[in-house]
Parts: structure tokens; sequence; C-alpha cells
């Protein structure tokens, strides 16, 4: 597999969808309950699309897949976000 | 840290590469002017997108070098041998071409510059490249945050921004600079070539108790080697902030810091 990045590497390509920062969010993993900030997930960035594992158990957070057109984000390994604003 | 701002989605904008400079035999560090460019905070990246005539399209992500100025931000590009778009940007692209570039990008590997605490900086290669956007701001602001930079390089002809370190570090003892040289050192140099480890990290870090704010970059293994050694030598893995490249994935694909 790969080299992983963190979700630094993401930012770009979320903040494309968002209107705030979400890299600084934290989520909270569905695997395993460990809540962190999307900046410190693991990011495989070399995939169709991005993906974004949890640093402690590794389970896949979010997915996110551009195309000309479409974006497609699947979060459905994230309990919640929380973001200060 | 700063607070989440609502900043508008993010949209592609036109830079125009206004000049350049070589820092070492494989690294240049490119200086765009781009309009309505809204600022940047030190740490921060850019992601970059090239599209050739035939429609093809692809996309990285550079760290930025320089400090708030305007109009113009600096990337500091390291020419990776089989890489695809660092070679064109660091060899082919000339003064007055353009390229699309969106950001500032990401608000989580960002130095407070208000805080004034110990800041520990460490970076691996390239990973030096958003440290030194941190050292700058610091030195542009005026600010006394004590500051000490651990830098990892293979050999002294590798090592960017030498010169302006020094000359930084010279004027100022609240800024410190210490080199790791893995592979080779410069003449006369006390320690033999060698990893940054956690007895580097004891000798020349901030220890724990300070409780400062570290930032670690560089490629993926020299981070989590670096992180773990930190977070051994009790910092809190909180405020250990971590950014990583990769040689085809960086913080988004091939990405120099």
């Amino acid at each position: 597999m790969s080299v992983p990045l963190d979700g630094n590497a993401m930012a770009g390509a979320l903040g494309e969808l968002f209107a705030v920062d979400v890299s600084v969010a934290v989520i909270e993993c569905a695997g395993c309950g460990h809540s962190g900030v999307v900046a410190a997930a693991v990011v495989y960035a070399d995939a169709p699309g991005m993906v974004a594992r949890c640093p402690e158990c590794s389970d896949v957070l979010l997915r996110l897949v551009r195309s000309d057109r479409r974006a497609w984000l699947d979060l459905s390994g994230v309990v919640s976000l929380r973001l200060d604003i | 840290m700063a607070r989440t701002a609502v900043l508008g989605r993010l949209t592609w904008r036109v830079g125009t590469l206004v000049s350049f400079r070589d820092e070492t035999a494989a690294a240049r560090t490119l200086v765009f002017e781009i309009p309505d460019w809204p600022g940047h905070l030190a740490g921060q990246h850019v992601d970059v997108r090239l599209t050739a005539p035939d429609g093809y399209s692809t996309q990285r992500s550079y760290s930025i070098a320089s400090a708030a100025e305007g109009e113009l931000i600096e990337l500091t590009i390291e020419r990776l041998p089989d890489g695809e778009v660092s070679p064109y940007l660091s060899e082919v692209l000339s003064i007055g071409d353009q390229i699309e570039l969106r950001g500032p990008i990401g608000g989580w590997f960002v130095w407070d510059a208000e805080a004034g605490t110990p800041t520990l900086l460490v970076g691996g290669g390239s990973g030096v490249v958003p440290l030194m956007a941190m050292v700058r701001t610091r030195h542009r602001i005026g600010s006394t945050a004590p500051f000490r930079l651990l830098y990892s390089v293979r050999d002294p002809e590798s090592v960017l921004y030498g010169n302006e370190l020094e000359m930084l570090r010279s004027a100022d003892p609240l800024l410190e600079v210490h080199y790791a040289y893995t592979r080779a050192t410069p003449p006369g140099f006390a320690r033999p070539p060698g990893r940054i480890d956690a007895a580097f990290l004891a000798e020349f870090g901030f220890s724990a108790a300070l409780a400062p704010a570290v930032f670690v970059c560089g490629p993926t293994g020299f981070v989590e080697a670096i992180a773990d050694h930190l977070v051994a030598a009790g910092h809190d893995p909180q405020r250990v902030k971590n950014e990583r490249f990769g040689p085809s994935g960086g913080s988004t694909v091939e990405r120099s810091p």
C-alpha cells in the first residue's frame, strides 16, 4: 500500500465543497469513537479519490471522489463533526 | 489556534510568475502574483493545477514559503526525479507564465502569531518550507516567541534558505537553528551524519514542561518517527501538529512540503 499523507492534504478538496475549513473540524470515528481533527487523519490520496482513515483504528472516515462535474463525499465512517464558528 | 473562518468556497485563481531564484541544484523558489490574494497564515499551502492543451489536468499541493506580503506568494519547488509536475514548475515555467492556484488552504498546521509561546519546528528535507514561512512571519511581525528549528537534511548542498536562516539566527538570540545532516556534514561539523532522534530532540528541542507549540513537517516516515519521540518525551499529542508529504501524494499528491 502506498505511503499515506494526512488530512491537511484533503483541505483543498474539502474547501471546494464547504464554506468553512473542514480540516480543523473534530470528527468522531464511527468505528472506535476516537475524536480528532480531520487534519490528523491518515489520508491515501492516490486512490481514485481521497480516503481518510482513523489514526487509531484505521477504519475509513471519509471518502471524497471528484470528477469534472461532480463531487461525491462519503461520510459514513463519521459519527459527528464539530466546528468552532 | 485561529477560529474557523467562513471564507466561502475555495475557487481557482490565476497566478503569474513574477520572479524566481534557485535555492539548491534541485530546488527553485517561484514568486507568483495573484490578483485579490486574501493573504495567508504561516504554514498554509496552495493547490496548483496544470492543464495541458489536450485537456489533461493534474493537481499538486505546495506549502507557501513566504510571510504574507500583499498579492505575492513564494513556493519552493523541489524537483522530484520522476515527478510529473515538479520538473515543469522548477525548470520550464518562465517569468510571465500563468498557472492556476487555489488557497490559502489549511487552518491546522498554522502558527499562532499572537500566542508568543515557545515553538519547536522540526523539518525533514523540503518539509522545512512551511516552517520557513513561520520563521519569516515571526521575524516580519517582530514576535519574540522563542523559536527552535531542527532541520534534517541530506547534506550541506541540499540546505534550503541556509544563508537567510544564518542571518536571522545571528541577529536573534531567541531563534535557534540546529542541523542534522543525514548523509554528509560540512567540514568540521561536530556531529557525525545521522537522523534526528530522541537524544537530538532532548538536546536541542524544548522540554515538554514548557508546553511548546510543535510543528513537524516532512516525509511520512520522518513525521511519524519524530512525533513518536516527542510524545514519548511527554509532549501533549494535541500540541504536536504534523504535516506529511509524499513522493506522489503530497499534502495532496507530489507534495514538495
